[in-house]
C-alpha cells in the first residue's frame, strides 16, 4: 500500500515536470519537486522499517531490488538538484523514477530464503553505494542526452521546441560531469566493500564472475572519461556520448548479466 | 455621458515623411496640451509622440466636436492642412479607444512586435500630463489599468522572449552555449555598427574582458578604449583564441582570416572548452567548417538572420495569446467606466448605508429582547429616516454637480470613501 502512495507520488510529479518543460511555469516546477521529495520521505522510511525488521537490505528480489533503484534515484536527484540549477533534470528524472517504481509495484515480493550471510555491514555498505552510483550515471546518462539534443540545435541552426526549453550547453555539461563525480565515486566505494564482502563469504576478492567482470569493464569506462576529461579536456559531446555508453554497459551489468549470463547476483532480479 | 475618444496615425497609415512632419518634441508636447486644454469640450487629454505615431487620448462628452476641434489645433500647431493628413488618422472610440491604447502600450501595435521601448513612451507621456493635471479620474485609471495590461502580457505571454535583432540573437546564443557569460572573454576582430552593438551587449551581460584587434592598430587602440578592453594587433588573432570564449568579427578582408586549422590546434590547447564565432562580415571572416568542430560553433549573419525570422514568428503566435488578455481587460475597464454613471452609484450608496443599519439594528435588538414589535418597528423606522437625511445632500450633488468636468471625480470619491466597489 504504502509502495502505492509513493508510486502516485512519483507519478503526480512526472506530470508537474511534464507540464513545466512544455509550458514553462515555473511553479509546475516547484511543486514537481515537492511531490518527488515526499515521494522520497515515504519511500525511504519504508525502506528503513524493513531494514530494521530483518537486518538486511531489501534487495533480495527483483521487486525490491528496483524498489532500491527508484528510491537512491530520487535521493540522487533530490541532493543534485538542490545543488545545481538545472531544473529541467526533474524531467528526464522524475519520470524515469516512476517507470522504475512501476515495474517495482508490478513484480511480486517473492520471499527470498535469507540467512545470517545477509546481515553484514559490508553488504549493506556495498548495496546502497552501488545504487547511489547507479542513480548518479543513469543522470549522467539525462544530462549526455539533453546535451546531445541542445549541441544539434544550436550547431544546425535549427531552433525547435527543444532550444528554448533547454539550458546551456555548460550547465549541461557541468551537470553531467558531476553526477559522473558522485556515480564514480559511490561504485568504487561499492566495488570495494563488495569485495571484501566477497573475501569474507568466499575467501577470495576476484572470482571472473561474470557479474564482476562487467562492473569492472563499467568500472573502467567511467574511469577512462574522468581520466580524459582531467588530462586532455574532454568536454561536450564527447563526454556525453561516453556518459551514454557508460550507462548502457552499466545498464547490462544491471540485468543483462543476471538475465543472460549466470552469476553469483542471479537471485536478487528473481521474480 | 463622458466618452473615451483616442485619435492617432501610426506607421502602418502614415508614411515617414507624413509621420516625421507631425512629430511633436518634448517641449512641443507641453505647448501642444496646453492649447488642447483650451478645447472647452475636451475634459482630460494625453499625448503621445514616438518616431513610429502620435496618439492623442482624450474624454469628451461631444465626440464628434471634440474629435474635429482636436484634428484642427493639430493642422494650425503643425502648420499642415487637415487635407493633408486627415486620411491617414484613425479615430476609436469607447471600448475600441481602450483596447487600442492596451495594444499599443503592450507593444502588439508596434513595427517590431513586442519591443519594449513603447511602453516606457506611454509611461513619459502619461507623466506629462499629469505633471500639467490634464489628465484625470477616467485617463488616470485607464492608463494605470494599461501598465497594467502591459505588464502582464509581458509576463505571461512570450512576445518579448526571444531576439529579434542582430546583435540580441547573438548574445542569446551566446548564453545558450555558457549560461552565464560573467567569465568569459569577448574578441572584436574589425569594427562596425552591428558588431560594436553585439559587443556593447556583451558587456551589459558582463563579460569579464574585451580584446579588440584591428588592421591598423590605432584604430584597436581607440575602440579598445571605449569598451575599457584591450587592443590587439592583427596577428595576435590566432594565439588569442586560446584565451577568449566570443569571437565577434566584421573585417573588410576578402578571405578567411580564421581558418579551420588554426582553430582545431587551439582547441586542444584550450582543452576542448567552447569558441563561439559571431561573423557579421560579408564576404565572411570565419571559415565555417570551423562549425563541424566538436567545441566550436560559428554563426554567420544570415544564421542569424534566420533565427531572428524564426522568434518574430514566434512573437506572432504570443500576440493572440496576448489579445485575449486585452479583450478581457477591456471588458473589466467598461464595467468600471459604467459604474461611474450617477444612479448605479445613488443605489450603491443606499445600499451600503442600508445594509451598514440592518447589521447593526439586529445586534441592538438582541440586547433589547423587552422591546415589543411595534418598539422595534419604531428604531426600524428611525434608521431609515436617519440615512435618508444623512444621504439627502451627497445624492443631491452627485445628481447636480453643476461642473460637469467633475462628475467622475465625484462619483469616483464617493465610490472609494464609501468602498461601493468592494
Amino acid at each position: 500500500m504504502t509502495l502505492i502512495a509513493v508510486l502516485i507520488l512519483y507519478f503526480l510529479s512526472t506530470l508537474c515536470y511534464v507540464l513545466y518543460f512544455a509550458i514553462q511555469k515555473e511553479h509546475f516546477q516547484k511543486t514537481g519537486f515537492i511531490l518527488i521529495l515526499i515521494g522520497f520521505v515515504i519511500h525511504g522510511g519504508q525502506t528503513l522499517m524493513a531494514f530494521v525488521q530483518t537486518g538486511e537490505m531489501p534487495a533480495q528480489n527483483l521487486h525490491q531490488t528496483l524498489s532500491i533503484a527508484a528510491l537512491s534515484l530520487s535521493g540522487v536527484f533530490l541532493i543534485l538538484r538542490s545543488r545545481l540549477n538545472l531544473k529541467i533534470l526533474g524531467t528526464f528524472a522524475a519520470p524515469l523514477v516512476t517507470i522504475i517504481m512501476i515495474a517495482a509495484v508490478k513484480f511480486p515480493d517473492v520471499a527470498v530464503a535469507s540467512g545470517n550471510i545477509f546481515k553484514s555491514i559490508w553488504l549493506t555498505g556495498h548495496i546502497i553505494t552501488i545504487f547511489i552510483g547507479e542513480a548518479a550515471f543513469s543522470l549522467a546518462f539525462g544530462a549526455g542526452v539533453l546535451y546531445l539534443i541542445q549541441e544539434h540545435a544550436i550547431k544546425t541552426k535549427k531552433h525547435g521546441y527543444f532550444f528554448k526549453r533547454l539550458p546551456s550547453l555548460e550547465l549541461i555539461d557541468q551537470t553531467g560531469y558531476l553526477c559522473i563525480i558522485v556515480g564514480f565515486t559511490a561504485i568504487t566505494i561499492g566495488l570495494a566493500t563488495g569485495m571484501v564482502y566477497a573475501k569474507m563469504i568466499w575467501g577470495r576478492f576476484w572470482s571472473w564472475d561474470p557479474k564482476e567482470v562487467w562492473s569492472g569493464i563499467s568500472w573502467l569506462l567511467y574511469a577512462v572519461l574522468l581520466h580524459e576529461r582531467l588530462t586532455v579536456g574532454w568536454r561536450g559531446r564527447r563526454s556525453a556520448i561516453m556518459a551514454i555508453i557508460g550507462f548502457i554497459v552499466l545498464l547490462f551489468t544491471f540485468f543483462g548479466v543476471n538475465m543472460l549470463l549466470e552469476g553469483h547476483h542471479g537471485k536478487f532480479t528473481t521474480w | 455621458m463622458t466618452e473615451i475618444v483616442l485619435l492617432g496615425l501610426n506607421h502602418k497609415t502614415a508614411p515617414v515623411a507624413l509621420r516625421e512632419q507631425l512629430a511633436f518634441s518634448g517641449e512641443e508636447v507641453h505647448l501642444a496640451l496646453d492649447i488642447l486644454r483650451e478645447i472647452e469640450t475636451l475634459k482630460e487629454t494625453i499625448l503621445i509622440s514616438t518616431c513610429n505615431r502620435m496618439e492623442i487620448l482624450f474624454t469628451t462628452e461631444e465626440p464628434d466636436n471634440c474629435v474635429s476641434s482636436v484634428l484642427s489645433t493639430i493642422s494650425d500647431f503643425k502648420s499642415i492642412s487637415l487635407e493633408q493628413f486627415e486620411k491617414s488618422i484613425y479615430v476609436y472610440q469607447g471600448d475600441e479607444a481602450v483596447s487600442h491604447i492596451f495594444k499599443v502600450a503592450a507593444s502588439l501595435d508596434s513595427m517590431v512586435l513586442g519591443e519594449p521601448q513603447i511602453l516606457g513612451q506611454v509611461k513619459d507621456a502619461y507623466r506629462v500630463a499629469t505633471e500639467k493635471k490634464i489628465s484625470g479620474v477616467i485617463l488616470n485609471r485607464l492608463l494605470h489599468r494599461t501598465f497594467n495590461v502591459a505588464k502582464r502580457i509581458r509576463s505571461e505571454t512570450g512576445i518579448g522572449d526571444s531576439a529579434v535583432s542582430i546583435s540580441y540573437a547573438a548574445v542569446e546564443l551566446a548564453r545558450k552555449i555558457f549560461g552565464n557569460l560573467d567569465e568569459k572573454k569577448v574578441l572584436l576582430v574589425g569594427a562596425g555598427e552591428m558588431a560594436e552593438l553585439a559587443v556593447e551587449h556583451l558587456i551589459r551581460n558582463k563579460v569579464e574582458k574585451i580584446f579588440v584587434a584591428n588592421r591598423t592598430f590605432e584604430r584597436a587602440v581607440s575602440l579598445s578604449k571605449r569598451f575599457h578592453g584591450e587592443a590587439l594587433k592583427f596577428e595576435e588573432i590566432i594565439p588569442s583564441l586560446e584565451h577568449v570564449d566570443i569571437i565577434v568579427s566584421s573585417t573588410g578582408a576578402p578571405g578567411f582570416i580564421i581558418k579551420k586549422e588554426d582553430v582545431k590546434k587551439i582547441l586542444k590547447s584550450r582543452r576542448s572548452r567552447s569558441l563561439f564565432f559571431i561573423d557579421i562580415a560579408v564576404p565572411r571572416d570565419i571559415d565555417p567548417d570551423i562549425n563541424k568542430l566538436s567545441n566550436a560553433y560559428v554563426y554567420d549573419i544570415d544564421d542569424l538572420k534566420n533565427v531572428i525570422d524564426e522568434n518574430l514568428e514566434e512573437r506572432q503566435k504570443e500576440a493572440l495569446k496576448a489579445e485575449r488578455i486585452v479583450d478581457e481587460a477591456v471588458i473589466r475597464f467598461r464595467e468600471w467606466i459604467d459604474s461611474l454613471h450617477v444612479v448605479p452609484t445613488i443605489i450603491a450608496l443606499k445600499n451600503r448605508l442600508n445594509d451598514l443599519a440592518e447589521g447593526e439594528f439586529g445586534k441592538t435588538l438582541q440586547h433589547l429582547k423587552h422591546l415589543s414589535e411595534e418598539d422595534a418597528n419604531a428604531i426600524h423606522k428611525m434608521t431609515d429616516a436617519l440615512i435618508n437625511k444623512i444621504l439627502h445632500d451627497p445624492i443631491q450633488l452627485l445628481k447636480n454637480s453643476g461642473d460637469h468636468r467633475n462628475v467622475s471625480m465625484y462619483l469616483d470619491f464617493t465610490r472609494t470613501l464609501f468602498r461601493l466597489d468592494e
